[in-house]
């Protein structure tokens, strides 16, 4: 390879570029990985006396993490699992059919994707205080205070932007497949189940990875509709523990990093579809 | 496919085909009553949901911020104002203009500062470059954390005596700052930290913008004697502009968006007041005026107009086009 002192420079640059950009989550680790006697004798820009994990295992146990962990998961699954659904039935009625109100349709889901949540928390808040359902789904007897009132709007939420990206995906599938399986008595729905959807499998994959990030990270919705410290979402449920089971930065430090963790995780495993996904969603397929 | 890439073929098809034969067929197509019916649900059931939950309370938003109602009793109890909060937000309440003023910076730093750091690094990072994904996902890294993550760990920062800054500064132990208490340099500290989250999202959009810049187009600049600077500016960023609209929709919905990381901090006092935290302080905070409440999301909302009608525009021209 031949020398050119022009990437090297730009080599150099983007290497301290990126250490800045994850300066602070390093900081982060550092001071988690580090006792609460070092950093108090020594402060906390110094040499590390010496390393462990036990703030991670004491933030662990002490704030019950594992129980805001299945708080968000039995909120994030279900969720995930029906935005995918709904949007996809959506996605297919609207790129293979040609009705009237096809438009309309979409242009009511894409808009709705970007509104701030703010603009309609409060009406949401009374609806789903007077919204009745069964005790044996919630202890509240209303959607407010309810998992499932969460479950509620992040389906509804998140379908903006899963229509807007399926439909654009799905119109580049050709007419002829669905077609094909018409004339070979395929009704609507097997056209879409059996046909349509096992092609969308990147696009569904891309979204997944997505929606579980945000709906994972989500902090309003739960502070608003969620009432009860104990059915906070772990995300939520952080700004409650911190100061009264996280003390000290290192246990900040540590509670923050294992909140963060999952989506770290789906990140490096599935960074791909990550980005794929945004970019899906910012163009017009 | 005119803006950004387009998304992968999906396996095992050919591409789409010419659509205008195609547009024909569609219509001929006659639908059995069974499959109308089914059809009907397939779209009826998620369409009310979304308008249910999302259409229905941002319509209530506007028509309740007429009213003055404190939430107790029943709908009889709502008395109508007509635009009595409007005048009140306006003239009488002191946290209001703060707020908007925040929300103006909000915007105009997240517009400024990362975008042109998201562009530079996209451009940079748009070549066969050793390491370029290793360069990219450590980039895109914070984008995967929440904005309340993003609050915790930039606290430990910004702390006047522990924190990084000030001791990298080397003033943790004389004159610390108070980069997060003290209410004139609060705000730029948290649109850093914010900002910091958000050039990874605008450097993906912008590479992907790149990626479907023909070379052809910069090969035949090049063969005109451009240089690489004219080449970006005349030849590359107009075939941008595209992705500069959607750059812009995303930044100011996630501006106005911004709660999260304020509401960790301090709850959006002391200078971190935002049009979200005022709207939100109505529902958990101490007083429940609704009609208020609403008022000041419908100002939230006529600002996000003005992003989201460009942008359906866009969207729907090219759905016109294909």
């Amino acid at each position: 390879m031949t020398f050119r002192p022009g990437r090297i420079f730009l080599h150099v640059f983007l290497v301290l570029t990126c250490l800045a950009t994850l300066a602070p989550l390093l900081w982060a680790l550092y001071a988690s990985l580090r006792t609460y006697d070092d950093t108090s004798r020594n402060g906390y820009f110094s040499l590390a006396e010496s390393l462990t994990f036990d703030n991670f295992s004491t933030a662990w146990t002490q704030a019950d993490l594992p129980h805001y962990y299945m708080n968000t998961l039995i909120v994030t699954l279900p969720a995930l699992v029906l935005v995918l659904l709904l949007s996809s039935m959506v996605a297919f009625g609207v790129s293979r059919f040609s009705f009237k109100f096809n438009l309309a349709l979409l242009m009511l889901f894409t808009a709705g994707n970007l509104l701030p949540q703010q603009v309609i928390v409060t009406p949401l808040y009374r609806l789903f205080l007077l919204t009745p359902v069964p005790a044996w789904l919630s202890d509240s007897e209303v959607l407010l205070d309810s998992q499932l009132g969460l479950v509620l709007i992040h389906v509804a939420f998140q379908s903006g932007f899963c229509v807007f990206v399926l439909s654009n995906y799905m119109k580049t599938i050709p007419h002829e497949l669905s077609e094909a399986a018409r004339v070979d008595g395929a009704g609507v729905f097997r056209q879409y189940w059996q046909v349509i959807l096992p092609l969308c499998r990147p696009a569904l994959a891309a979204l997944a990875t997505l929606e579980f990030t945000w709906i994972y990270n989500d902090f309003l919705w739960a502070l608003v509709l969620i009432q009860t410290g104990d059915k906070m979402p772990i995300t939520s449920a952080l700004q409650n523990l911190r100061g009264t089971f996280f003390v000290d930065n290192n246990l900040v430090a540590a509670g923050s990093l294992l909140v963060a963790l999952p989506t770290l995780v789906v990140f490096f495993v599935l960074q791909r579809q990550f980005i794929g996904g945004l970019t899906l969603g910012s163009t017009k397929g | 496919m005119t803006a950004l890439q387009s998304p992968p073929e999906p396996a095992g098809t050919t591409g789409p085909t010419s659509p205008s034969p195609r547009r024909g067929r569609r219509r001929a197509t006659a639908l059995a009553p069974r499959d109308k019916l089914i059809l009907g649900l397939m779209l009826g059931i998620p369409a009310l949901v979304h308008i249910a939950l999302v259409w229905v309370p941002a319509f209530g938003s506007v028509v309740l911020s007429f009213s003055s109602w404190d939430g107790i009793g029943g709908f009889e109890d709502i008395e109508w104002v007509g635009i009595q909060n409007y005048v009140d937000i306006f003239t009488r309440y002191p946290r209001f203009w703060p707020a908007f003023q925040h929300n103006v910076i909000w915007l105009l730093f997240l517009l400024v500062i990362p975008t042109i750091a998201g562009l530079l690094l996209a451009v940079l990072l748009d070549r066969q470059l050793r390491f370029g994904r290793l360069y990219q996902s450590a980039l895109y890294l914070p984008m995967v954390l929440s904005l309340a993550l993003v609050g915790f760990i930039w606290q430990l920062i910004y702390q006047p005596e522990q924190g990084l800054l000030n001791s990298v500064l080397g003033t943790a132990s004389t004159d610390p700052v108070n980069w997060l208490g003290d209410p004139d340099i609060n705000l730029y500290a948290v649109l850093v930290a914010a900002g910091w989250r958000h050039t990874g999202y605008i450097m993906l959009l912008y590479l992907a913008g790149l990626k479907s810049v023909d070379p052809a187009l910069k090969e035949a600049a090049a063969l005109d004697g451009a240089n690489a600077w004219q080449t970006f500016f005349r030849v590359t960023f107009p075939v941008l502009k595209p992705v500069n609209v959607v750059v812009l929709v995303v930044t100011v919905i996630e501006g106005l968006r911004a709660f999260d990381i304020v509401y960790v901090i301090n709850k959006g006092r002391n200078g971190l007041e935002l049009l979200s935290v005022l709207v939100t302080d109505n529902i958990i905070g101490e007083s429940s005026r609704i009609g208020w409440g609403s008022a000041l999301a419908v100002i939230l909302l006529l600002i996000a107009l003005g992003v989201i009608i460009p942008r359906l525009v866009q969207v729907f021209r090219e759905e016109e086009r294909s």
